[in-house]
């Protein structure tokens, strides 16, 4: 079988892109293809990443001016026809200005930058990203953002909560929701969430900076395998 | 044109600013909220249609309407 192509857009400004290109590369049965942000195809590939960074310096709002980048046009068709898409960290943000998933990110409540090894609590196991982990799992990613307190409107947040779409919950060490645990001030502790046809997952903390035992963190491999197993 | 977060969003720059203007002495100050003004020139005749346009550019790009309001005056110029 040959190795299913996997794309990884790069906006002026993207910084994680080729994190994001180790992660899907370690990956078993996937290839990383760039995506400039200027094409107009897919290339092919059969998943897309939205990696972290600063897209156009995050002017205006972080986000705003990549979602109308040529490829989004594509990258949301591809979404809207049901392709695995995973937007981390600035990817997030990207997905929720573009409409593809509900609410927006807004600056951390407490002002600061947040950069920290981070424990959140997988919500949901029925979605592609996380079937390979155990409901209530412990998982350690990093984060690193000044923009990610997520935000929606009561209504939103009950039908996430409802429709099984939160997907990752910032916790302790424990488990546990505490004030403490919450980095930024989201909305019910909301780490990441997926659309309704549960294709789109978003998340702020970083799969891509947990993949190696040495760096601290392998949790992310599982969302890596999840997209890859989608996308085949 | 004028965007500012919704009522009731937590504006944490706004916050830090009431609390630099209160370390300064003015402690009647409260509620300070910080927000974005945009200016352009835009060219055409018809008042409505640019009122119209710069409305959808306000929905497309320029606001968030899930976080933000917006208004805008428009002003004309002869020249």
């Amino acid at each position: 079988m040959s190795a299913v192509p996997i794309g990884i857009v790069r906006f002026p400004g993207t910084n994680c892109d080729q994190d994001v290109f180790d992660a899907v590369s370690a990956t078993a049965g996937a290839r990383a293809v760039w995506l400039w942000h200027k094409r107009t195809g897919l290339e092919g590939v059969r998943g897309i990443v939205l990696a972290g960074g600063f897209s156009y310096g995050d002017y205006l709002r972080a986000g705003a001016i990549a979602r109308f980048s040529p490829i989004m046009e594509r990258v949301i068709e591809f979404a809207r026809s049901g392709g695995p898409v995973l937007g981390i960290c600035n990817g997030f943000q990207i997905l929720t200005e573009a409409g593809l998933l509900p609410g927006a990110l807004m600056r951390n409540a407490r002002l600061t930058f947040v950069c920290r090894e981070q424990w959140l609590r997988v919500d949901s196991v029925e979605t592609l990203f996380t079937r390979h982990f155990r409901l209530g799992q412990r998982v350690r990613f990093t984060v690193a953002h000044g923009e990610g307190n997520y935000v929606a409107d009561e209504s939103t947040l009950d039908r996430l909560e409802g429709e099984g779409r939160v997907v990752f919950r910032y916790v302790d060490e424990e488990g546990a929701v505490t004030p403490a645990s919450n980095p930024n001030g989201s909305a019910r502790d909301i780490a990441g969430i997926v659309s309704e046809g549960g294709n789109v997952l978003g998340l702020m903390p970083h799969p891509d900076r947990a993949m190696s035992l040495l760096l601290g963190s392998e949790d992310g491999r599982g969302v890596f395998r999840g997209l890859v197993e989608a996308a085949a | 044109m004028f965007i500012q977060l919704k009522d009731g969003m937590l504006d944490p720059q706004g916050k830090t600013l009431e609390h630099a203007l209160g370390a300064l002495g003015y402690q009647a100050v409260d509620d300070v909220r910080v927000g974005k003004w945009i200016t352009f020139q835009v060219t055409g005749e018809d008042r409505k249609a640019i009122e119209r346009k710069v409305d959808e550019m306000c929905q497309r790009l320029l606001a968030n309407t899930v976080i933000e309001r917006y208004s805008f005056e428009i002003a004309e110029d002869e020249t």
